[in-house]
């Protein structure tokens, strides 16, 4: 069905630029305790381009193209110069454009377990303390746990301390983990290994139904949540200060006509998760990262299936894991397959994104694993209820940036505390969330500041987990065996205390060899019983986006897919793509020319990624669209 | 004049059916629920109209359980006035939705009820011609365009009928059921969406309205349909003739 914004509410003609009209009641609660007005009017500055192309950083109340006069802008009373596209066109809007705006003491960009964690947190600080702040979540979701896809095994440690009574409160967290096990495959066999994990206490668990339980948690506390809503843009005032974020509403048309919306917060906390869009241009805008030393983040692409099958075949609680075939030796990666209720599984493969053959396809590895012979046994006569991918980060404590940027900070796995060796993140996001409410907290009741949150994350148990976890990863660096010896050491003799810190090798775009160092790899055809073709799967996705909507994966140079990435790595984004995004077609001259479906994309970030050149990036597309996870 | 539009909360258009285990129904349970498209159309068209000024006030009504609140919030964030919900556990069926709305209409007396062709979930294309029919007003069914009459207080309902398109002068009040090609709904923008929730929406429930919920069918079972099967190639003309007429036997 199309759909097209019509502009219906009263627009309110801006004849004076400096200062924003805005149109609604401040829903900032009166009562601020420091007195200050929260009505940020801001000054618009010229953005500076930059030398690339397109990249700068935007105002919101119009765009402005390099070196004009404020003073000029007067002349377009009917329009907005506005900046379009990464060929720096600028097109012009038809006249009066409504840039409502509305204002919070707290903005969270994504409701996913670290946003949701934070957003409660911040209500109940303010229920204990009798204190009274507004806190707004945008998600992109259509609804909230429609783009959260996780493994998952749950440790419940931060819950415990969020919901000391989630048990009581019907938390969807109810399969203990039963049995742990741990395979090493090769083409036909499996050999059990001693299971390096220890599952005493967590739980097996669809994270997706978990985020919407504490969706309904934070909405019964007060926090509101508008799903269906994209942060695409972050405000700044004449500090450089980030006062809030922009969303872009259903229903731009390729041609652009538009309408935008303004969150403007007292506190910003970006918890986009993995590679978050916004999360990244903070932290090369403030240089987070350069800020503590840290490393670059590291990452995986997890693809995954949630299955229905043979009541018989279903022992709820079991956790596998899996390492070796399908990957080979130099290609860190592995599967689960977790036992859910109600004869549900989860099985994926997680693949770790510094791979060197640009041939491998994460997704059609993952074919084939459900053809082992100790996977297939349980799938035969079950049927596939999803599909999604997501990627996840693997950098650990050598790579969290400073999280703390002028206005807000990021949480969750923007910033990136996920344990791998327990492969776990979900508590630690969700404790950084709470720990950055407690600092936002006292930083807008208080009178303290944001800093606060970097202290209180050194001191905390995320710290000293990703600190213990931290040489596993890098292990790997130096094969399978030495990364599984190494490991073994870790954690059986060093126990933690190592004295070393191993260093992550390249960052993953770069690891990507040329493709005549390797041969195209031969996949087989999927049955359609075990193994599927990707349309059927993405099918399961119930991924959707409004085709009547600009591409939101830009390409920095249009060029580069052609010249670059074809002969040179043979196309990797046609592979690694778990959605089939990006295709090589014959144009009419019989040339291969990049096809980007934007539609199918899952916002997983892969190409955002593994892109070689990071000619690719992903933005962020109208809210509402993208899958349709529910049980994942 | 007041325009009173019905809604239906259904699966959403996007999500992947799944028949349930026990065959008596499709999966429900976790699954995205959004406004029915044709209910979409018929509250943009009934905004359209408040618009030009033909009406002074959209009622957005909805009937079951207590979560059709959400679907009657996302009516009043796209632009209605007022909601009714009529609180009722078990499902509807069409007749029964006629039933309610008829007692609804004799309390609010809108001059124009406006509702979706069919609802996407059984697809039934009953309540809309039932409520005509229960309230004795003219309808016009499957409308594509609807042009309103201020002076001669009629409307012209362009409807979408096998044949084409018919053209029908109905007197107010009336009975409109909308088609796919009749407008584009809005979005709710987000400052309409904070806006929707201080907007009132009164309760009903059946035993108010003195209507008795009854179902005069029973659904046996539901079952995904027959999987398709795959070609066959044939080699020549006289192996089509044989299967055609020996396999298919259609010939």
């Amino acid at each position: 069905m199309h759909r097209f914004l019509s502009i219906s509410s009263k627009s309110t003609s801006l004849k004076n630029r400096k200062q924003l009209h805005l149109p609604f009641v401040s829903l900032v609660s009166p009562a601020t305790p420091e007195g200050q007005s929260c009505f940020h009017y801001f000054d618009q500055k010229p953005p500076s381009l930059g030398t690339r192309l397109g990249f700068g950083r935007v105002f919101s109340s119009g765009y402005f193209p390099n070196r004009v006069n404020l003073k000029e802008h007067e002349r377009y009373e009917n329009g907005f110069l506005r900046l379009k596209g990464f060929a720096g066109e600028i097109r012009s809007y038809s006249s009066e454009i409504d840039r409502e705006s509305i204002e919070y003491d707290v903005v969270v960009v994504g409701a996913g377990p670290a946003g949701l964690s934070a957003a409660i947190r911040l209500k109940q600080l303010c229920q204990e303390k009798k204190a009274d702040l507004s806190v707004c979540v945008v998600e992109k979701g259509a609804e909230v746990g429609a783009h959260v896809l996780s493994g998952n095994v749950f440790e419940p440690r931060a819950l415990d301390e969020l919901f000391p009574q989630w048990k009581d409160e019907e938390a969807p967290v109810n399969v203990p983990v039963s049995c742990d096990k741990f395979l090493f495959l090769t083409k036909n066999r499996a050999i059990s290994l001693p299971s390096p994990f220890d599952n005493e206490g967590n739980y097996v668990i669809s994270l997706s139904q978990l985020v919407r339980w504490m969706g309904v948690k934070a909405e019964e506390l007060g926090v509101e949540i508008y799903p269906g809503f994209a942060a695409s843009e972050i405000l700044y005032d004449e500090d450089n200060k980030v006062v809030g974020i922009g969303t872009n509403d259903m229903g731009v048309t390729k041609d652009g006509s538009k309408k935008e919306n303004f969150q403007r917060g007292r506190i910003t906390l970006l918890a986009e998760g993995c590679r978050g869009s916004l999360s990244q241009k903070i932290m090369k805008e403030y240089k987070l990262r350069e800020k503590v030393q840290a490393q670059h983040q590291t990452y995986a692409l997890g693809i995954k299936e949630v299955w229905e099958i043979d009541e018989n075949k279903h022992k709820p609680g079991t956790v596998l894991h899996t390492l070796g075939w399908p990957l080979d030796s130099k290609t860190y990666g592995g599967s689960f397959l977790y036992h859910m209720k109600d004869r549900q599984i989860s099985i994926g493969l997680v693949v770790a994104l510094n791979y060197h053959n640009p041939f491998l396809n994460p997704y059609e590895e993952f074919q084939k694993l459900k053809h082992h012979p100790s996977i297939k046994c349980l799938l035969e006569g079950g049927t596939v209820i999803q599909y999604g991918a997501r990627t996840l980060n693997e950098g650990g404590f050598q790579s969290v940036p400073y999280p703390v940027f002028p206005g807000g900070a990021i949480i969750g796995c923007s910033a990136g505390f996920l344990n791998v060796p327990k492969i776990k993140g979900t508590h630690t996001a969700m404790k950084s969330g709470m720990l950055a409410a407690e600092a936002t907290f006292d930083t807008l009741h208080e009178g303290s500041n944001m800093e606060a949150y970097w202290d209180a994350l050194r001191n905390s148990w995320v710290w000293e987990e990703l600190h213990r976890a931290r040489n596993y990863r890098p292990a790997f660096e130096y094969g399978l065996l030495p990364g599984l010896a190494l490991s073994a050491l870790e954690h059986y003799v060093l126990k933690g205390k190592s004295p070393f810190t191993l260093k992550h090798g390249k960052p993953d775009h770069e690891a990507t060899n040329v493709a005549k160092l390797h041969s195209p790899i031969e996949y087989p055809k999927p049955d359609g019983v075990l193994s599927f073709d990707m349309p059927t799967s993405l099918h399961r996705s119930n991924t959707n986006h409004n085709h009547d909507q600009l591409v939101h994966l830009r390409l920095r140079d249009p060029n580069i897919p052609e010249t670059v990435n074809l002969p040179e790595y043979a196309g990797p984004e046609s592979r690694y793509c778990p959605a089939r995004v990006y295709e090589y077609v014959p144009d009419e001259k019989n040339q291969l020319k990049l096809q980007i479906n934007a539609q199918n994309c899952l916002h997983c970030k892969a190409c955002d990624i593994k892109d070689p050149k990071q000619n690719i990036e992903w933005t962020v597309p109208e809210g509402g669209g993208g899958p349709g996870y529910s049980v994942m | 004049m007041k325009i009173m539009v019905a809604v239906k909360r259904v699966v959403d258009y996007a999500v992947k059916i799944r028949v349930r285990p026990d065959k008596n129904g499709v999966e429900t349970q976790n699954v995205k629920m959004s406004m029915n498209p044709f209910c979409e159309i018929a509250l943009e068209e009934a905004l359209k109209i408040k618009e030009s000024g033909f009406a002074k006030e959209v009622v957005a009504v909805s009937m079951g359980p207590s979560n059709c609140v959400d679907t009657l919030r996302t009516g009043l964030a796209m632009g209605a006035d007022r909601a009714i919900h009529v609180e009722a556990s078990r499902d509807l069926v069409p007749l029964t939705v006629a039933k309610l709305l008829k007692k609804l209409v004799e309390v609010e007396n809108p001059g124009l009820l406006i509702l979706g062709k069919q609802a996407i979930d059984d697809d039934c294309n009953q309540t809309g011609q039932m409520i005509a029919g229960l309230l004795g007003w003219p309808q016009g069914t499957f409308a594509s365009k609807v042009v309103l009459d201020k002076e001669k207080h009629t409307a012209s309902v362009d409807r979408e009928v096998d044949g084409g398109l018919e053209t029908l002068c109905l007197d107010l009040p009336a009975v409109i059921t909308t088609d796919l090609r009749l407008n584009q709904p809005r979005y709710a923008t987000l400052p309409n969406i904070m806006k929707a929730k201080s907007k009132p929406i009164k309760k009903y429930t059946p035993e108010e309205l003195n209507v008795e919920i009854k179902s005069d069918f029973e659904v046996v079972q539901v079952t995904e349909p027959p999987k398709r099967k795959a070609g066959v190639i044939l080699s020549s003309v006289d192996e089509l003739i044989d299967k055609l007429k020996n396999e298919a036997h259609v010939i």
